[in-house]
């Protein structure tokens, strides 16, 4: 490895690869919070939907969390123009990140909605909560709690599936990596340097979530 | 004397089997009255149903005069809109066997939630209330700890707290000591008989035949969905008229 070369050269291309970090963060960024705001919408129409409700979106959520990020990224990118809906790259990469993100957020939340148990519900119901209230003050916080080391985990999923949106063009930081690559040919040293970098974004976000798990533990 | 319940010809089911077949049951302000029988007897599902936890099918619950749960449109019979529900629930209280203290919150936003949330308080009053409730209680000192903190019979305590601050008309105590170390029975007992001799109105579901007796101004024995036999603790426990009322008390430990 030719470390004063990668150095020299990794300085020349800094303003290339802080843009395609950038477009990383802003891709996962967006992703994880328009997955997360469908997600909780999925979650509670599994949880208390009409079975029809719940039906139709049973079969969204199984088969986006059945179909490989890659592909549904390219489907979004490839199938949506032919049917005239004229996304750019980065629309469409996002596009298939929420719905990806949103399938498993749905599953998250159900989950720690079904785990709360039936007797939480009736104490808010018996000192006179309404539905909504209940909902609010007493299901949400504990299934908060529950959803967080899941959900860090799904935002540290979309980081790395974030990586495929350069297969449809899209110059996030795997690409401009790539695209400094082939400049230099120095092709260990800037993947180890990504590997690297995507470690340390993932790593933060895990960090941060811990932080917030603690701060938010019930104490017992 | 006022009428604090009347409760006239309830019928629940689930599904196939029919667990209210019929029942009867009026209280007057500050009667205490136990629902004893075996498991499976119905009388969980009285509460229940007074609470408005279960729906039912037949009869009606009053509370103050008040028709609660339903309502009769010349023959069609509805249920209320969920607000009414969620106002008429508030006036009675309930404890639950299994306490359901909220675990996020401490004992003293446990009380103050249905304060704050139903009855709109402000929060300064919400927190008197609550407090001058967790001190009767016996939970004063305790008050910024959360249940994971507390023992069985500490959180049935706030448990109770909880439901009577809100002020309700009747109180609804379901098995609140079967979930609890022998060791811990007699502390929330203690604050049941408490609020009993207070004048508390209260209708009891219990195992603990001793703590009917002592406690009630009168004794209801269910059996398979009815009422087989009811009248004052001495009368009951002392002469049962009854076969299966014989038995079951020969059954039960005192």
């Amino acid at each position: 490895m030719n470390f004063t070369l990668f150095f020299a050269d990794l300085w020349t291309a800094r303003m290339n690869l802080l843009n395609g970090l950038g477009q990383t963060v802003l891709i996962s960024v967006g992703s994880v919070f328009l997955g997360t705001l469908l997600g909780v919408a999925v979650g509670l129409a599994l949880t208390y939907g009409h079975w029809l409700l719940r039906f139709v979106v049973r079969i969204y959520t199984d088969f986006l969390r059945g179909t490989p990020v890659f592909v549904l990224i390219l489907a979004c990118f490839y199938i949506l123009s032919v049917v005239g809906i004229d996304l750019s790259a980065f629309e469409a990469g996002v596009l298939a990140l929420t719905l990806f993100c949103s399938s498993h957020v749905g599953e998250i939340v159900r989950g720690a909605l079904s785990a709360i148990s039936k007797g939480q519900t009736e104490a808010a119901k018996s000192i006179g909560l309404t539905f909504r209230q209940s909902f609010v003050y007493v299901l949400m916080p504990q299934a908060l709690r529950q959803i967080l080391p899941t959900w860090v985990n799904t935002a540290t999923e979309i980081v790395k599936a974030s990586t495929l949106l350069s297969i449809i063009g899209v110059v996030e930081f795997l690409l401009a990596t790539q695209q400094v690559i082939s400049r230099t040919y120095l092709s260990l040293e800037f993947y180890l340097f990504a590997g690297v970098v995507y470690f340390l974004v993932n790593f933060a976000i895990e960090q941060a979530g811990r932080f917030v798990e603690r701060r938010i533990a019930i104490p017992n | 004397m006022t009428q604090v319940l009347k409760i006239t010809d309830l019928h629940k089911r689930f599904g196939d089997l029919e667990v209210l077949k019929g029942i009867d049951l009026t209280m007057q302000k500050g009667d205490v009255v136990s629902l004893i029988g075996s498991s499976g007897s119905g009388k969980t599902t009285v509460l229940r149903c007074i609470n408005l936890l279960e729906d039912f099918e037949r009869g009606t619950v009053e509370i103050a005069g008040e028709a609660i749960g339903y309502r009769h449109d010349g023959r069609k019979r509805r249920r209320l809109p969920e607000r009414q529900i969620a106002r008429q629930r508030a006036m009675t209280g309930m404890t639950f066997q299994q306490f359901n203290l909220f675990p996020h919150m401490t004992a003293l936003g446990n009380v103050m939630l249905g304060l704050l949330k139903t009855q709109k308080k402000p929060k300064e009053e919400a927190r008197s209330i609550a407090e001058s409730w967790l001190e009767r209680v016996g939970m004063a000192s305790r008050k910024d700890h959360y249940p994971g903190q507390l023992s069985g019979g500490q959180q049935q305590r706030v448990a109770i707290a909880r439901a009577i601050a809100m002020n309700p008309q009747l109180m609804l105590f379901d098995e609140v000591t079967s979930a609890l170390d022998p060791e811990l029975v007699t502390e929330v007992l203690a604050v049941v008989r408490d609020l009993a001799a207070d004048g508390m109105t209260m209708l009891i579901v219990t195992h603990e035949m001793r703590f009917a007796r002592d406690v009630s101004s009168r004794v209801v024995f269910m059996h398979e969905g009815r009422i087989h036999e009811e009248g004052p603790p001495d009368e009951l426990f002392g002469a049962p008229k009854t076969e299966r009322l014989q038995g079951f008390l020969a059954r039960s430990e005192f």
